[in-house]
């Protein structure tokens, strides 16, 4: 099986800053590790590959210092690496971000399941694993928490909703976001930091994906962010005292004042 | 202190740091509780190659030597010095095989050792023979192609959890400490039992059992090196595990003097963190300078046995006293520093100082290394005359 794992390498921080003219990340000086949930895809990508053979490939879209967190995903099982690099692919949204890994994905060739984490911890879209899908125009199951088969060409998984969970069977070749509860990542091995230190990651510009320019980067992004702020945090609640009747009056009053 | 450790060494350091932060702390209280055996926590430390790392490439080892098996302890040993045995158990009784086994004895046991399918553990001690090797009492009779052990093993890490036993037992007891010989046990040879699982102050995730050996068949392959060389077999094992106990009281304490600069800062009296107390910061300086001290000597000791150097005894039971004597200080000052709450079980601390203690006694009591040490000071004297 031919299983290929995307990630991104996002700011090791929850306090990131933003740019106040561009209304995008700024990532200068800050330390740079794999998203979150990219770790159970990758985890999940190698085990699927223990349960089933086959590889895994990891992709990513990022500048070339994005090279480390693809010799991590290397370390921890991965077989090959693809890093998709460009200065055209600069501001990209998550539909030009989708669309240029899809252009990736199609050199790579074949493939039978990719899997993404369900969404990364710096944007918080959960946008690119879904329109990489539609892009290759095959099924796509979000928050997957469990794959339970994969035989005879279909993947049987269990995807998590608020209440439970669904189970889903899809024909292949399809795509999985998966959630924090599917696996436990592992350690990497002495070996696998080995071979990651040496091993050769591909690097592809725009070209060598036949990516179309205008789908590309800040003009093939049709977002335009407008503003982007940190909600202002919560107020603590006001407990009323007095007995039932009082605290009914009091409760009364405060309606009023917030609905008339 | 900066002891130039090479790219790879300090992979290893990283790795078993990851994991001992990671994985051990975060279950270390549990398994002193319950004195299970961390079987988990070998799964994890073989999916990460590390018990291969002291064995050489050609038996599916990583090819480090003394030196990275003392760095994997101490970083194991930061987080739980009962769970670090599962690994440094397996390398005390992997010894005899690396250092006196012939090549069809390492090819047969070496590789699953390496790749953590199987743990090891070393037998000598008995009721009557401990630091006094000479009073073994477990026999090995040769009976054609076979050796009948026959004999009771006491205070055997590892023991019941392992599959690789290395075994010294007499094969012709009035040669005294001449007449031992070193053998290879497998756990499901015929004869082979365990006793009851002792209850132990510290390094309680450790497993500690009898081996009972009843008419055991051992087959003569499985004879290390030549009848009569067991003594020297086990002695040659100390040189190179002693740093290893060393390193793992260097984890200890080392553990230990974090926990207590880290309470040290939040624990407030008289309106201010105890860190800000002159008495508290001079035993932390003093922790701290012992212990580095202790992590030189284990370093350049490792390094002297992984040079090939011939005589390592001394330098070797000299890392050994002197580690485990600075854990046992560092640890009862830690929970000093941690005042009642130090006392708790609640609390982390108390455990490092029960786990240093036994770093004093095993693999030879500290008495012992102070009679190795002076030994060979003597005899060094005479030489040079």
């Amino acid at each position: 099986m031919n299983i290929v794992v995307c990630i991104k390498q996002v700011p090791n921080t929850t306090d990131v800053k933003i740019d106040p003219v561009t209304n995008t990340l700024i990532r200068d000086g800050v330390e740079s590790v794999i998203n979150p949930f990219d770790a159970y895809a990758i985890e999940e990508g190698v085990r699927l590959k223990e349960r089933f053979g086959g590889k895994v490939t990891v992709v990513t879209m990022g500048p070339p210092q994005a090279e480390n967190a693809l010799k991590e995903a290397i370390s921890l099982g991965c077989d090959e690496a693809v890093l998709v690099s460009d200065r055209k692919f600069a501001g990209s949204d998550t539909w030009a971000t989708s669309y240029t890994l899809s252009c990736a994905i199609k050199k790579i060739g074949v493939f039978d399941v990719i899997i993404c984490g369900k969404q990364a911890s710096d944007g918080d879209t959960a946008q690119v694993g879904p329109g990489i899908s539609t892009h290759l125009d095959i099924p796509q199951v979000t928050y997957v928490k469990k794959i339970e088969d994969i035989s005879n060409s279909k993947a049987k998984v269990e995807r998590m909703t608020e209440e439970g969970y669904d189970i889903v069977e899809t024909p292949l070749p399809c795509l999985f976001t998966v959630v924090k509860e599917i696996n436990s990542p592992r350690i990497p091995s002495l070996k696998g930091m080995m071979k990651a230190k040496s091993a050769k990651i591909a690097k592809w510009n725009a070209e060598d994906i036949d990516a179309d320019p205008k789908n590309l980067g800040l003009e093939g992004s049709p977002t335009r962010v407008v503003k982007i702020f940190t909600p202002p945090p919560r107020k603590g609640g006001e407990m009323l005292k007095g007995d039932a009747a009082e605290i009914a009056e009091k409760l009364g009053e405060l309606l009023k004042d917030i609905i008339l | 202190m900066d002891y130039l450790l090479n790219e790879q060494q300090v992979m290893i350091r990283d790795l078993a740091r990851q994991i001992a932060n990671e994985k051990i702390k975060p279950i270390a209280a549990k398994y002193d509780e319950t004195e299970e055996f961390a079987w988990e926590i070998v799964k994890v430390l073989s999916d990460s190659d590390l018990f291969g790392i002291y064995i050489p490439e050609e038996y599916g080892g990583l090819g480090g030597g003394v030196l990275e098996m003392c760095i994997v302890a101490e970083e194991l040993s930061k987080a739980c010095g009962g769970i670090a045995l599962g690994f440094a158990g397996t390398a005390l009784g992997t010894y005899p095989i690396l250092l006196y086994g012939n090549d069809e004895q390492k090819k047969r046991y070496l590789p699953d050792i390496a790749k953590g399918k199987k743990v090891a553990a070393f037998c000598i001690t008995e009721a009557e023979a401990g630091s006094d090797a000479g009073g073994i009492k477990t026999t090995a009779k040769k009976d054609g192609d076979n050796y009948i052990l026959n004999g009771t093993k006491q205070w055997i890490t590892n023991a019941g959890e392992a599959e690789v036993y290395t075994v010294i037992a007499m094969t012709d007891k009035t040669k005294g400490a001449r007449g031992a010989s070193a053998f290879i046990v497998d756990k499901n040879m015929k004869g082979v039992d365990f006793g009851k699982k002792e209850k132990k102050l510290g390094i309680r995730s450790s497993a500690t059992r009898e081996v009972i050996f009843t008419d055991c068949k051992v087959p003569k392959a499985n004879l290390i090196s030549k009848e009569g060389m067991g003594f020297i077999v086990a002695m040659k094992t100390f040189d190179n595990s002693r740093p290893g106990v060393a390193a793992q009281a260097l984890g200890i304490a080392q553990g230990a003097l974090e926990l207590a600069v880290d309470y040290s800062r939040k624990r407030v009296q008289f309106g201010q963190p105890i860190s800000s107390f002159q008495a508290v910061q001079h035993m932390m300086a003093d922790m701290a300078t012992q212990i580095e001290a202790a992590r030189a000597l284990v370093y350049a000791t490792a390094r002297m046995v992984d040079s090939g150097a011939k005589n390592i005894s001394k330098e070797s039971s000299m890392a050994k006293l002197f580690a485990s004597d600075v854990a046992m200080k560092v640890t009862v000052d830690a929970v000093q520093i941690f005042g009642g709450y130090g006392y708790m079980r609640e609390y982390p601390i108390e455990k490092y100082m029960r786990d240093a203690k036994i770093t004093q006694i095993y693999e030879g009591t500290n008495q012992v290394q102070r009679n190795v040490i002076a030994a060979n000071l003597i005899k060094e004297s005479i030489k040079e005359k």
